[in-house]
């Protein structure tokens, strides 16, 4: 215990760890757009992979 | 007589601690074979950089940095090679598994709010993107972010990876029954034509690149690799990028990432916050995935097995591996590896495409 007290105390650039809850609620619309995009994206590969194997399925390897 | 022992004297209890973190590397890579491409160089390369006066970090590591991750080329260039190895056959036999790779990227989001509360926005986004359970891309967005934080983070994300099948089947069997993991889920081969693995790549790079231009040389790469493995008169070049390369690469990015693993640099309380969010980001990575597959299933006639939504955590391929494993301990008989497999490439193509929404964000 006594180590970790001195490596926290004694590490170099140790910056105060400035904790802010509010910045959480702040980021919540990143989360919604970001997951948002992600499946639209996703969606659009699905469906032009979709089309693809239809037109092409039948081309054996 | 004194130059035997001048430099010694030059040695802080910091440098001592990060020759440590240094061997604890090499032996995990070594004794326990988590990620020991990539966690050897970069424990021996930690080494290297912690002798008082270093001129390996002055020089050669100095240099092959500014070389080759300052400007993104070696995460790239490792693309290629990973684009190489990665067969797109049963996500092409069943296109509808790569929701769950979309799901399973929740983790990144979820971190990057919670990492927001401790961190600024750069750094916090940078830390988010370890739930992309994939180095290249961890270690391009923290890069291009500009995050004072890169040693930290690449150390969390290779190790996290390697400790994915720690970390996973508690997630997975805390939220599942056992009815659950019991759903068989027959595999019916399809035939996918030549043309058809020769376009995927094509459309993804333009889908993806089009609607998120800062993803266009992470997915553009990864793509152009599986190009030259599906095109069929590559051979040569695709069995090379699959091995010589990505072996090239790894060595120098692990040996370079380690301009970052100074004392100053990685001595910090912050990297045991980061080591932390970075756990968080891989258990809601999973959790996401199966409680997709479990929303699913509350529409769906023939059930999923929502294990395999673990797999979206991209980490290709011990996550598949991992889901299929648990399957068949519940039941020898249920056979989910090509359905895991499927998910898990899809996770590879998703968390790049986070990694350029995160990088759409924030990036200047």
């Amino acid at each position: 215990m006594k180590f970790l007290t001195a490596f926290l105390s004694a590490a170099p650039s140790v910056p105060e760890i400035n904790f802010q809850p509010e910045k959480f609620v702040d980021m919540l619309g990143y989360m919604g757009k970001g997951m948002l995009v992600i499946f639209v994206i996703i969606g659009v590969i699905i469906l032009a992979t979709l089309v693809i194997n239809k037109f092409f399925s039948g081309k054996k390897q | 007589m004194d130059i035997l022992y001048r430099n010694l004297l030059e040695f802080t209890w910091q440098q001592g601690v990060m020759i440590l973190i240094g061997c604890l590397l090499i032996f995990l890579a070594i004794k326990k074979e988590m990620e020991p491409t990539l966690l050897l160089p970069m424990g021996f390369g930690t080494l290297l950089v912690n002798i008082p006066f270093s001129e390996a970090l002055t020089g050669p590591i100095n240099e092959l940095y500014h070389a080759g991750i300052a400007n993104e080329l070696f995460p790239l260039l490792l693309f290629i090679g990973i684009g190489a190895m990665i067969d797109f056959g049963p996500l092409l036999s069943n296109p509808k598994l790569m929701l769950f790779g979309a799901a399973a990227q929740f983790g990144i989001f979820f971190t990057l709010a919670m990492a927001r509360m401790f961190f600024p926005e750069i750094d916090a986004a940078s830390i988010a993107i370890i739930g992309a359970a994939d180095g290249p891309t961890s270690i391009a967005v923290a890069n291009t972010l500009g995050s004072q934080y890169k040693g930290a983070i690449t150390v969390a994300a290779y190790s996290y990876m390697a400790l994915v099948p720690i970390i996973q089947p508690p997630v997975i069997r805390l939220l599942t029954t056992r009815k659950e993991r019991l759903i068989r889920m027959p595999y019916e081969q399809k035939s996918v034509s030549k043309l058809t693995r020769i376009m995927f790549p094509i459309l993804i790079t333009l889908v993806v690149s089009a609607i998120v231009p800062q993803a266009t040389a992470l997915i553009g790469f990864l793509m152009f690799g599986n190009l030259i493995r599906e095109c069929g008169v590559l051979d040569s070049l695709s069995e090379t990028a699959q091995k010589v390369l990505a072996n090239l690469v790894t060595i120098f990015l692990g040996i370079s990432v380690a301009f970052n693993m100074t004392a100053e640099q990685f001595l910090k309380v912050d990297t045991l916050l980061i080591l932390g969010l970075g756990l968080i980001a891989f258990i809601v990575d999973t959790a996401g995935g199966v409680l997709f597959a479990k929303f699913l299933n509350l529409f769906l006639k023939k059930k999923i097995n929502p294990m395999i939504g673990a797999a979206g955590i991209s980490a290709f391929p011990m996550s598949g591996r991992i889901v299929h494993k648990m399957g068949l301990k519940e039941d020898p008989q249920n056979f989910l590896l090509m359905h895991s497999i499927g998910v898990n490439v899809s996770g590879q193509i998703a968390s790049v495409i986070a990694g350029g929404i995160i990088l759409s964000f924030f990036a200047k």
